[in-house]
């Protein structure tokens, strides 16, 4: 009995327990990875490449010479960097106004959570009717909705104008997430023990002091995971942007861009090449924030 | 037990006396898978009535229909090349005939048919430009089995009235001046269907072909003619001075572009054919609801496009692939997809009178009109090309119709890009 009991406890039963999803990770996660790579850094440029080798960075370094990759990326960081504000800002608001505990606040934050319900495509359809760039006696949606109270002037073109495209984009986007970030950071508010504030009272404090000085230094963690959720969702963005407007030249971020090359073009190498960029650039975010997490964890041991 | 085998022999054995053709060479084949993104309306119709004949004439293979539905074809497509990459291709798909076929072709992924062209007699009996177009170094990779006309000028009668135009305009700048009409009146030049970009570089093949003829038009596609030459420079400028006439909406589909124009709100339309059996099943009347003409300064072009299915290699039932095609090319087949479908039989024998006013007047077209074929659906480029194309197209459209050199440049690039594919 005793030697039974002992082998369970070994190091090795937790190891076979965990082997499975190892194995998967290793197949499924970081081997498509190596593998990705690899297409990257060969020839297959197109369906009937029989001469497969390796040929360096070629695919990378045109793809900088491709207008088409480079307004695809401008297009992303654009649609990235209003995001996250925009998200950053609408959550941060909505989580203040809740955090002071106010009647019905269990309504108000799941009203504000149900956009994270809807699909993308199905969000995108609705949204795509919502921003129709008719204006005047043809306007529909925001257009007919500004017209109607009065601001008839501020009508748009929306997602359909070559400058203004990815942030009429983001709304959307905006729109479905920031509820979410509410939910992050009202999370954050509550992890905050009450004697701190009350200490900042008793010591004559205002409130906006109060958020200044004792909140918002002890959120920069949350504030930290947003961005990097934020971050990761909006870098590989595509059923948004493709339920709005499909393949349209004047919405397209890298995501998009990399299903044509793949699927249209059958350029394979070139694909995968987006791919890897796609990659780095979450990477680029994210692993300084594993190397945070891990900082922190090894000091608080 | 007993009687119901004896019934199904005697019906098997009625299905053989019936059958026309030369004893059905499906029969050994388990079934046939067949991929296609016709799914709904006309076109699942006209499957259907392709289908019918199918098993009639090869009543013991069961046919199964690997539909991908939605985004004409696009959902589709990615689902094909990976099949197709991965070895596993459908018995026959579903494919634009001409160019768009190039990558399966140099892939060495689909067979070549000439041989059932010749048997089934389809070399003679298919136009001899379209036999000459869909023929690569000798070989012929597919079947098509409809044709749709994509420079055709479309316009509501009531409209036109009101606007004080009588006829359809004869050149493009007729056309400019008729929409000048129109939008005096208060109604849209032109309906444009911006979303995706796809319908916006339809109406920019058609002005190409209008304002520089087709040999010109026809040499764009090889080099011949240059992208950065006068000629093309001309058809920009078209392009520029009718897309100033659009619709204010900027993200439709084609239908909905297409209904602004059934209801009085815009005034020309450039769209395929298959507009006019949208139309129809939506209720609508030929010839007082809407009405057509070849699109101005195209009158005896016929720009055309073909749905056309092949055969894959290594497809598991090639037998029932090749029974299938032969529907595909056979009078039957044509005339039972056509009429529902809204297209033209490819066959230069198809009885008119199963087809409507527009269809008869298309297919009196088709047999003499000189034959030029359409960018946007397959025709004269491959994949890379045709996106490369519509990208250059789109960013003109969302950039105010401004950066004309920029255009002539993108669009350059585009044959480019066709050509390393």
């Amino acid at each position: 009995m005793k030697v039974k009991k002992n082998r369970v406890h070994s190091p090795w039963g937790g190891f076979f327990f965990v082997l499975p999803s190892i194995i998967a990770m290793a197949v499924f996660v970081y081997g498509m990875i190596g593998f990705t790579l690899r297409e990257s850094l060969q020839n297959r440029t197109n369906s009937y490449t029989e001469d497969v080798k390796y040929v360096g960075f070629i695919n990378y370094v045109e793809l900088w010479q491709d207008p088409e990759f480079t307004h695809a990326l401008s297009n992303l960081l654009k649609f990235t960097a209003v995001f996250m504000i925009g998200c950053l800002l609408s959550g941060l608001i909505m989580s203040l106004l809740l955090e002071k505990g106010i009647k019905g606040e269990g309504f108000f934050r799941s009203t504000y959570l149900y956009p994270m319900a809807i699909s993308f495509i199905a969000m995108g359809t609705s949204w795509r009717w919502l921003m129709d760039s008719a204006r005047d006696a043809d306007a529909t949606g925001l257009n007919y909705l500004l017209q109607k109270v009065g601001l008839g002037a501020l009508q748009s073109d929306w997602y359909t104008s070559e400058a203004g495209s990815m942030f009429a984009m983001s709304l959307p986007a905006i729109w479905q997430m920031s509820g979410y970030v509410m939910a992050l950071f009202l999370a954050g508010f509550r992890g905050i023990p009450d004697d701190l504030r009350e200490a900042a009272r008793v010591d004559g404090a205002s409130e906006f002091k109060i958020s200044r000085h004792i909140l918002f230094p002890q959120l920069s963690p949350t504030f930290l995971t947003v961005l990097i959720i934020l971050g990761h969702i909006s870098m590989k963005v595509f059923d948004l942007i493709f339920g709005i407007a499909t393949k349209s030249y004047v919405t397209k971020v890298l995501a998009i861009y990399m299903w044509q090359v793949i699927f249209d073009f059958q350029n394979y190498a070139k694909g995968a090449a987006i791919a890897i960029v796609i990659l780095l650039m979450i990477a680029v975010a994210v692993i300084p924030y594993l190397i945070y997490v891990n900082k922190t964890e090894e000091a608080n041991k | 037990m007993l009687k119901k085998s004896k019934v199904a022999a005697v019906f098997a054995a009625l299905a053989l006396v019936v059958t026309t053709a030369p004893a059905s060479s499906a029969a050994t084949d388990k079934q046939l898978e067949i991929f296609t993104w016709w799914a709904s309306g006309g076109e699942a119709a006209g499957l259907e009535g392709m289908t019918t004949e199918f098993n009639r004439l090869n009543p013991k293979t069961p046919f199964i229909n690997a539909t991908v539905a939605g985004a004409a074809g696009v959902n589709a497509k990615g689902v094909l090349v990976s099949r197709m990459q991965a070895g596993n291709p459908p018995d026959t798909f579903q494919a634009h005939a001409g160019e768009e076929l190039s990558s399966y072709v140099k892939a060495g992924q689909v067979e070549d048919l000439s041989f059932l062209y010749k048997s089934e007699g389809w070399d003679k009996i298919f136009p001899k430009d379209l036999v000459k177009t869909l023929t690569t170094n000798g070989k012929i990779y597919s079947v098509p089995v409809n044709i749709h006309r994509s420079n055709v000028l479309w316009w509501n009668p009531a409209a036109a009235k009101k606007a004080g135009i009588t006829k359809a305009p004869a050149s493009l700048d007729a056309m400019l001046v008729d929409m000048a009409k129109f939008k005096k009146v208060g109604i849209d030049g032109i309906a444009l269907a911006g979303n995706g970009d796809w319908a916006i570089a339809h109406l920019f093949d058609y002005v190409l072909l209008a304002s520089m003829g087709p040999d010109k038009f026809n040499g764009l596609w090889t080099g011949k003619t240059k992208w950065s030459g006068p000629e093309v420079a001309k058809a920009i400028d078209y392009l520029a001075k009718i897309l100033a006439f659009g619709n204010s909406s900027k993200s439709l589909d084609w239908p909905d572009a297409g209904k602004l124009v059934t209801t009085g709100k815009a005034g020309f339309f450039i769209m395929g054919d298959w507009a006019s059996s949208q139309w129809q099943s939506e209720g609508l009347k030929l010839g007082t609801d809407y009405t057509w003409a070849p699109g101005p300064g195209t009158n005896g072009i016929y720009q055309w496009l073909s749905d056309s299915f092949t055969l894959p290699k290594g497809a598991v039932n090639r037998d029932a692939g090749i029974a299938w095609l032969k529907v595909c090319g056979s009078l039957a087949g044509q005339d039972a997809f056509n009429p529902k479908k809204g297209s033209i039989a490819v066959r230069t024998d198809s009885k008119p009178a199963l087809y409507d006013s527009y269809l008869q007047a298309a297919m009196k077209s088709w047999k003499k009109d000189r034959l030029v074929g359409s960018t946007v659906h397959g025709v004269n480029w491959g994949n890379a090309g045709m996106a490369a194309y519509n990208s250059a197209v789109g960013r003109f459209y969302s950039g105010g119709a401004k950066d004309k050199k920029g255009f002539a440049k993108a669009l350059d690039a585009a044959l480019k890009a066709h050509q390393n594919s």
